[in-house]
């Protein structure tokens, strides 16, 4: 009973923590300097992880496909195989999951220790705004660059996939172009992709709230960033469930 | 004739975190332009009484008063506008890490008037001269020692030209001469703008060359006021302990 509780209160004060984002967003000061920056540490710093995860997908997926196909004599459908399930499933959830380790944790964690270093009391009695400006810029940040860097390892998985296809059965790029986006619909790429925003929103504000109510040192800073992770994690996978299921609903299979 | 209004008061503190009690019934009275120096030892709730100045904590009863407006009933838009008036020195500095020192003392004021960038980059040289620290102004905090770091941190306190400055342990860590060096800009401000300093701290040499009247707290209440001497000569056993 003691431990619903606490997972209540902690789910309401997530909650509240949300409510003061939207409350927040669209007043003045609109730290659009801050904001940039974030985009920049998001965007450009994660964008080596993502590609290189993204290559890796794409490869493994078409090699372990291959045989499987081959034994129902499908191998022709490798390339619509590869481009349905890297955009409309793998790209965004596994981005999303590499995503939440880097920026969940470091959020957490920069949070965190400038909690504990008296940074954010610092701009607290400076009559700035640190949640507008710690908080506002990192989730929006966050709710923008998802979504890029998800098209990027998609792209990135699907080049992957047919440089495996070349090497192994010397495919023509134009055939694998062709039976790759002939079997997906603008639907498809842009609830998808779209949901990443969703999943950033949910990593970052986990990250924020999580480094931002820090009390004490140097260890609950670890914490935070853990249970970020963690957090954030579950809750991408949770959420895709979910998501999934509208596009069923919108959309059909 | 009319009553001097003391510049900060607060009257009868009770704060409690869970079940521990920091402050139980804490009075303290400064009057403008003097230097009160909070002491006592750790966890005494020195810091819990100096973050009620400036309204980082609220209250469980009692009132807080600063230049005539009672912090913990103030909505946020009176809070901030206080606080422009305030200028508080945390303990460890609480410099921004990612931004140089001119970083952190424009990103203060760039926010609160209307100057232009080389105004206010004139004005940020000036403050860093005035902590004599005129060349740091390209470093990063990491960059800088316990001292130099305090130096700074006491120049974005006052780079808004407050009436009020706030210290939390404004010498801690550091070696006598940095102690010297603090505690004299302090006692600066004072006579250079007539600033009033609150300023906590255990370190009796900052003390003795800051504090125009001293507060010892033990347990949560102010166990002696007076001058540093009267509190020096004091009889109570923890006074004697304290001062030696």
């Amino acid at each position: 009973m003691r431990v619903w509780t606490k997972i209540l209160d902690e789910v309401g004060a997530i909650a509240a923590f949300s409510g003061m984002f939207f409350q927040q967003l669209f007043q003045r000061p609109f730290e659009g300097r801050e904001l940039i920056r974030q985009m920049d540490e998001t965007g450009s710093k994660s964008l080596f992880l993502v590609l290189v995860t993204g290559c890796s997908i794409g490869i493994v997926l078409s090699m372990q496909s291959r045989g499987t196909l081959a034994r129902f004599g499908a191998e022709a459908v490798l390339p619509s195989m590869l481009a349905l399930s890297v955009v409309k499933e793998i790209g965004p959830v596994i981005t999303s999951l590499v995503l939440a380790g880097r920026l969940g944790a470091g959020i957490a964690a920069e949070l965190g220790s400038m909690r504990v270093t008296e940074q954010i009391d610092a701009l607290e009695v400076s009559a700035l705004q640190p949640f507008k400006y710690l908080v506002v810029t990192r989730v929006l940040a966050c709710v923008v660059m998802f979504p890029l860097l998800t098209i990027a390892c998609d792209m990135v998985a699907l080049f992957g996939g047919y440089a495996e296809s070349l090497l192994s059965s010397h495919l023509d790029y134009r055939l694998f172009i062709d039976q790759a986006f002939s079997s997906l619909r603008l639907s498809d790429v842009l609830f998808s992709t779209g949901k990443t925003g969703v999943f950033g929103f949910l990593v970052a504000i986990i990250g924020c709230y999580s480094g931002y109510h820090v009390r004490g040192g140097t260890r609950e800073v670890g914490q935070a960033a853990m249970r970020a992770v963690v957090i954030g994690s579950l809750l991408v996978l949770l959420a895709d469930v979910m998501m999934v299921r509208l596009s069923l609903i919108l959309f059909g299979s | 004739m009319t009553e001097i209004q003391p510049e900060i008061e607060i009257r009868n503190l009770h704060k409690a975190f869970g079940e521990r009690k920091i402050l139980q019934g804490v009075s303290v009275c400064v009057s403008r332009g003097s230097t009160l120096a909070v002491m006592g030892g750790s966890g005494t709730g020195k810091s819990v009484l100096l973050k009620h100045m400036v309204g980082l904590m609220a209250p469980d009863s009692g009132e807080v008063w600063v230049q005539g407006k009672r912090v913990d009933q103030l909505d946020r838009s009176s809070l901030n506008a206080l606080r422009l008036r305030i200028g508080y020195l945390f303990q460890g500095g609480a410099l921004f890490d990612s931004m140089t020192v001119e970083e952190n003392l424009d990103f203060v004021l760039r926010r609160h008037s209307t100057r232009s960038h080389s105004e206010r980059t004139e004005q940020i040289q000036e403050a860093i001269a005035w902590v004599n620290l005129p060349h740091a102004a390209a470093q990063y905090p990491a960059e800088l020692s316990g001292g130099q770091k305090k130096r700074i941190a006491l120049a974005r306190a006052i780079i808004l030209r407050p009436d009020i400055l706030l210290c939390d342990e404004p010498t801690t860590g550091l070696d006598p001469v940095s102690v010297r060096t603090v505690s004299n800009l302090i006692m600066r401000l004072k006579a250079e703008r007539g600033i009033t300093t609150v300023a906590i701290t255990h370190d009796l040499l900052c003390a003795e060359i800051i504090a125009d009247q001293a507060t010892f707290l033990y347990r949560g209440k102010a166990l002696a006021e007076g001058t540093l001497d009267e509190l020096r000569t004091g009889a109570h056993p923890q006074l004697r302990e304290f001062f030696g």
